[in-house]
């Protein structure tokens, strides 16, 4: 029997692991609010609580960055475990956390835009009330709308920051779910189209459900394999097996089918296209950026450090999934009509790209400060991350009586008719292709340089080749805009406010200035160092 | 009893759990194959954590019970959603969005 005397109470790390605190504070917040705010005031107010929320999360990950004790001499490893071993801030988690803040605060503004829709969000009024009756009407004509979207971003972004810091499997688990069902409810929450909305909603919610099932059947058998949840631990047990073991190569394989899932890899890439045509435009550019960037820190954490010693058995399963993530992505890409369902598929080539960098499993020199896998795979998604905010932002500009109107057809003549907006798509779109003078050339080209050196070659050379097939329908999309006549009706391009044209305008310049000169978010990555274990 | 009798019962749920979601139409009944597919993993993490003689296990299924209840809630509120706006939950019927 227990005694009270011998229950030692657990040691938590408040000062390293404050910026996740401020977020999950900030949500509740927004929860509170929700009951005791005024209808009139609560968007105001729900704004203010998020995007103060990120902005303290964000100086407090610069600080919690600064006092990260080193480990090792060379700036190899920095960082340490906290809460009881099931949390791990280093050097990596914290480059993460700057960038999904960064990302996410970004998204608040997106979220918050108001003017394109009359005065209202483009989130459902009233998600209870049916389409297309009078209880959908009275509610937008008495400007009813749903401001728990911000709580539900903040608790996403909760789960997103606790994603990739996680050294504990059951804790992952847990963060996997606490940043996939806030995302099912905004997906299905969009004002416009609502049945296309519901439907990406149930699609994502069922095929997220079903592979954090497989992810969970994966943690239980390596937990039978290895004894403890523990990352180290389970490196501890791996280096010291010999021969295949049956729960480990099993654990591994379900491990994998969960996080590739959610990084939108072939062949678990199918709900990628639907979710990210149906889902709300925002909340598009805000998953499109933030989810691929907690899900590759976790997928990296999880095989470089507790499957390292294992890694001649998942090398070629990441190969085949890499080729075939990025052939999928390229060349169905091609045949796509709709503008938002063309850049899923694009986004489903650049997570082929990124697991390149990561297949090709490559730990540097040691003692020079150079590209590595991991360096290279975090600099990828923080370039990628702007563009493709950028590039949604846009889309939700381009209007008719309908709302959005992602027809690839309807896009024909832009660059006459809003020259300015068109030429800036062009740009988002030539940083997907990767051109050199924008962040995609840069990232793509240290994502190549990592895999190469880690022998990887042959991926090497079907990633040059499938960026040139994707190069393709980005310059078909150009192409449509500028150099070709609007079939019947002009396409309208809506005047935002201040929040949206502020996104496209940060997203386009961070875009620039990461293609023109990447060395100092190049050297924060590279700073970030190894993993710690 | 050894602990394989169970390991082979609970891999034995988790594969009619998750044949469960890949042949039936109603999304009621494919969530309720993914309930059976997360309980089918707590029966494993319990008997492992029998094996290994800990406890740890046995938390994770508290965790995971949780996680699960969290995730009916959500899920239900999507399914009865677009039930009440098509009069239909089967997941045949949603195929607005495709290619």
């Amino acid at each position: 029997m227990i005694l009270l005397a011998e229950f030692e109470s657990p040691k938590v790390e408040y000062a390293t692991i404050s910026p996740l605190l401020i977020v999950v504070g900030a949500a509740i917040l927004g929860v509170l609010v929700e009951a005791f705010v005024p209808r009139a005031w609560r968007y105001p107010v729900q704004v203010g609580v998020a995007a103060l929320g990120l902005l303290i999360a964000l100086a407090d990950t610069v600080r919690v960055g600064l006092a990260l004790d080193t480990l090792d001499a060379g700036l190899l490893a920095r960082g340490s475990l906290a809460v009881e071993n099931s949390m791990v801030v280093d050097g990596p988690t914290v480059f993460l956390w700057g960038t999904l803040l960064v990302m996410s605060l970004i998204s608040v503004l997106l979220f918050a835009e108001r003017r394109l829709e009359g005065g209202l969000t483009s989130f459902a009024g009233q998600a209870a009330a049916l389409p297309g009756t009078d209880a959908e009407r009275e509610a937008s004509t008495r400007g009813i709308e749903h401001t728990e979207v911000f709580p539900l971003l903040l608790f996403a972004v909760t789960g997103m920051l606790l994603f990739p810091a996680s050294n504990d499997l059951l804790l992952m688990f847990v963060a996997l779910e606490v940043l996939s069902l806030p995302l099912y409810l905004l997906c299905g929450l969009a004002r416009r189209r609502r049945l296309l909305s519901q439907e990406a909603a149930m699609k994502y919610f069922l095929l997220g459900a079903f592979s954090s099932a497989f992810f969970l059947y994966g943690v239980a058998l390596i937990y039978g394999f290895a004894g403890s949840f523990e990352l180290a631990d389970i490196d501890a047990a791996v280096s010291a097996s010999s021969g295949a073991n049956a729960y480990l190569l099993g654990g591994i394989g379900l491990m994998a089918v969960g996080l590739l899932f959610k990084v939108g890899a072939a062949p678990f890439h199918a709900w990628t296209p639907d979710v990210y045509q149906g889902a709300p435009t925002a909340v598009t550019a805000f998953m499109a950026a933030c989810t691929k960037i907690a899900a590759f820190g976790a997928l990296m954490r999880v095989f470089y450090v507790a499957f390292g010693g294992a890694s001649w058995d998942w090398r070629p399963l990441m190969w085949v999934v890499a080729i075939l993530t990025m052939v999928v992505g390229s060349v169905i890409a091609i045949t796509q009509t709709d503008v938002k369902r063309m850049l899923a598929y694009s986004s489903i080539a650049h997570a082929g790209f990124v697991l390149v960098g990561f297949a090709g499993v490559y730990a540097g020199t040691g003692d020079v400060v150079g590209v590595t896998s991991v360096s290279s795979v975090l600099f990828y998604l923080a370039a990628y991350g702007f563009s493709t905010i950028g590039a949604f932002a846009i889309i939700t500009l381009v209007r008719d009586a309908g709302g959005e109107t992602t027809a690839l057809s309807r896009w024909a003549g832009l660059g006459r008719e809003a020259p300015v907006l068109a030429g800036t798509f062009a740009f988002f779109l030539l940083a997907f292709a990767g051109i050199p003078l924008t962040s995609g050339f840069i990232g793509k080209w240290a994502v190549f340089a990592a895999a190469w050196a880690g022998g990887a070659w042959p991926l090497v050379v079907v990633a040059v080749v499938m960026s040139a097939v994707a190069a393709f329908f980005y310059v078909r999309v150009i192409v449509a805009m500028f150099f070709s006549d609007p079939v019947d009706i002009k396409p309208a391009v809506a005047v935002p406010s201040i929040l949206t044209t502020g996104v496209i305008t940060v997203t386009a310049l961070a875009t620039v200035a990461l293609g023109v000169v990447p060395g100092p978010v190049l050297d924060l990555a590279q700073q970030a160092g190894a993993f710690v274990r | 009893m050894n602990t394989e009798h169970y390991l082979t019962l609970s891999a034995l749920l988790f594969t009619i759990g998750a044949t469960g979601v890949l042949v039936r139409r109603n999304a009621i009944v494919v969530f309720m194959s993914v309930e059976l597919m997360l309980n089918a993993t707590n029966l494993a993490f319990v008997s492992f954590s029998r094996a290994h003689g800990q406890l740890d296990g046995q938390v994770a299924a508290f965790f995971v019970m949780v996680v699960a209840a969290a995730e009916v809630v959500v899920g239900l509120a999507i399914i009865v959603a677009i039930f009440r706006s098509r009069r239909s939950a089967s997941v045949d019927d949603a195929s607005l969005l495709k290619y």
